[in-house]
């Protein structure tokens, strides 16, 4: 049986406290997302479509209590795995990262630049708590089926998740692993679909239709749930409902590309090209209103919680 | 096939020794798990799996995914030894093998059996021609070709001992035994000087070493002082073994039972051009595929025995006499 969230005393490091409040989580996410843009346009490139899809996801993993980890140290032995298949979107993680107290935030500045640690995709052992090297789409599963049935055979206690994009559950080696997670069964492995319907070229349903796509994962072995990737209730419900499973798991989680900024929602454009410096103060303006709302909706529940007493 | 090895006894496949070696290291070693494609009968990484079955992990036939596999394994601790045909794992295997062990240098060790064409009836599908370039290729890789059931055993053992990815070629057939028994001063990167000469070097690997002891003594007959240097790690190279190859006698043979781009005699004929440059010959896969056939037929219809050998020696003594030639004339 896959473990249930750890509790605040499991953990371990400095690291923010683990929260189930949907407004705080709102808030870091909308953090997480000031520093994507910040970042792509600070670099001039990259990828803001997909990273800006997974970032309720990715927030829910590193503060919903559902990822364990250590600030202090990136390889603490019992730390849950995360492993970022659709590399291109790592700005997501770095951010995440940053905000969680594993990389200077600061440090976000030098994505993609020469000597930095954040290379442009994923890189193991370049940044601490990266976990593996992606980037060449399709792989990031069968190495987290690895990791998963290599916790197995030593009766250790930590999780892998894996994030997918759904462009790259075209390549062959995907369902590879994801035949083989069907049959080896461990409980340790949740996979998530950023499923935000676009790829490079053009609309996923116009160059492979995916669909049934969460059909496939239990054809293949898999308990499936799809949600909607934006709202965090629902991925902290699912994400529960994955941890208490009894072999894999995975959440297609239906998503909008470039979410949270205005002119990139839904528009492909955005794919792989970063904000100019005028993108960006509107970016950042939309951003800093919805952060400004999501305190208000913190407060307003506050005190209707109050007013309910 | 010791029709091509005179004087030869022939020992177990290098497969074999493969799978009894590993099989000895993880009763020494709990680290060790073991992943095959559905080959693990023919690799014989099976005989590690009747032992240690809950150490082994049959992938089905799923190169790409093994190899990734692999990578998370070894990033949680384990120490890896994958298996299947050498044209599988390494060709269909490769971008993995970029991303997940190569470019983050991790410990997993891959095993390429049926390496080269003397794999035989099953034809040039199944014949790794390529593997070992293509291995090379990859930074941080040791590559390593043994060429007998001994040397194979403590091929095995060093790449347990050495933290980082290694590839190994096994072969199908039963090899020529060239050594008596395992050496113990096996290294990778160090050649072994199994016959001392002073007019001309072959340096070979795998199959070909035992050819190339074969046409040294053939040579022998003719008044040509041959050394033999048996060199089954391609990367890293034995660099000081090929400078003195080159410095000392002159003229080096380089043979293998692979493609002639990027193979051994590629990569030794880097060094001499930088270390010490010196006339050479190549034997090999000139460009092409083989067939199916009986292994000693394949090997003899595609120039890969003492034959060649020595007729690319007779090559480059051929121009020392040209050489000599023109200096009496002037």
């Amino acid at each position: 049986m896959a473990r249930s969230a750890p509790s605040d005393t499991e953990r371990r490091g400095g690291g923010p406290p683990p929260t189930r409040d949907l407004a705080a989580l709102r808030a870091r996410a909308t953090l997480i997302r000031r520093h994507i843009v910040e970042m792509l346009a600070e670099s001039r490139s990259g990828h803001p479509g997909g990273s800006l899809s997974a970032v309720e996801l990715v927030t829910a993993l590193y503060f919903g209590g559902y990822l364990r980890y250590d600030p202090e140290n990136a390889k603490w032995s019992e730390r849950d795995r995360f492993v970022l298949s659709k590399g291109h979107g790592v700005p997501v993680q770095y951010a995440a990262m940053a905000e969680a107290g594993m990389l200077p935030v600061e440090e976000l500045r030098t994505l993609r630049k020469i000597d930095s640690r954040l290379q442009g995709h994923p890189v193991l052992g370049a940044t601490p708590g990266i976990e593996a090297s992606t980037g060449s789409l399709g792989q990031g599963l069968s190495i987290g089926l690895g990791m998963a049935l290599a916790a197995r055979m030593d009766g250790a206690d930590w999780n892998v998740f894996v994030l997918l994009g759904d462009g790259e559950c075209q390549e062959g080696q995907v369902w590879e692993a994801a035949m083989a997670a069907g049959h080896q069964r461990p409980a340790n492995l949740i996979a998530m679909v950023d499923y935000n319907k676009f790829q490079l070229d053009g609309a996923i349903a116009d160059i492979i239709d995916l669909t049934p796509l969460a059909a496939k994962w239990e054809a293949m072995g898999w308990q499936t749930r799809e949600i909607d990737g934006h709202d965090l209730g629902e991925v902290l419900e699912a994400l529960d409902w994955a941890m208490a499973a009894d072999g894999p798991a995975c959440i297609v989680a239906h998503t909008v590309k470039g979410k949270g900024v205005s002119f990139m929602e839904g528009d492909n454009a955005y794919h792989g090209v970063a904000p100019t410096e005028k993108e960006l103060a509107a970016a950042l303006g939309e951003l800093e209103v919805l952060e400004q709302a999501e305190a208000s909706i913190e407060r307003e529940g506050a005190e209707a919680g109050e007013a309910g007493r | 096939m010791n029709g091509i090895y005179p004087g030869f006894t022939l020992g177990k496949a290098t497969r074999d020794a493969y799978g009894e070696a590993l099989r000895d290291l993880g009763r020494e070693h709990a680290d060790i798990v073991v992943l095959d494609a559905d080959l693990a009968k023919s690799t014989k990484s099976a005989v590690f799996e009747n032992e240690f079955p809950d150490r082994f992990i049959n992938v089905g036939i799923q190169e790409a995914n093994m190899v990734g596999m692999a990578g998370g394994m070894a990033s949680a601790g384990k120490v890896p030894f994958i298996s299947s045909f050498a044209c599988f794992v390494i060709l269909k295997g490769f971008d993995q093998l970029r991303m997940a062990v190569s470019y983050p240098r991790l410990n997993v060790k891959v095993a390429g059996s049926h390496g080269g064409i003397s794999s035989g009836e099953d034809g040039a599908s199944q014949q790794a021609v390529e593997d070992v370039a293509l291995a090379c290729s990859l930074p941080h890789f040791t590559v390593c070709v043994p060429c007998d059931e001994h040397q194979m055993r403590a091929a095995v053992r060093a790449a347990y001992d050495h933290d980082g990815p290694v590839y190994i070629r096994s072969g199908r057939p039963k090899a020529p035994l060239v050594y008596e028994r395992t050496p113990e001063n096996f290294r990778f990167g160090r050649a072994t000087r199994l016959r001392e000469g002073s007019d001309l070097t072959i340096i070979a690997n795998g199959l070909l070493t035992a050819a190339a002891l074969v046409s040294a003594a053939e040579l022998e007959k003719e008044g040509v002082s041959v050394r033999v240097v048996d060199m089954p790690t391609i990367k890293p190279l034995d660099e000081a073994e090929v400078e003195a190859a080159a410095r000392e006698t002159g003229r080096i043979v380089v043979a293998e039972e692979h493609l002639l781009h990027g193979g051994l005699g590629a990569c030794v004929a880097q060094a001499v051009c930088r270390l010490h440059p010196a006339p050479m010959e190549f034997v090999g896969l000139d460009d092409t595929y083989a067939e199916s056939g009986d292994p000693e037929l394949l090997m003899r219809k595609y120039g890969l025995t003492h034959a060649e050998v020595t007729a690319a020696a007779r090559r480059l003594l051929a121009g020392r006499e040209a050489e000599a030639g023109a200096g009496a004339a002037r």
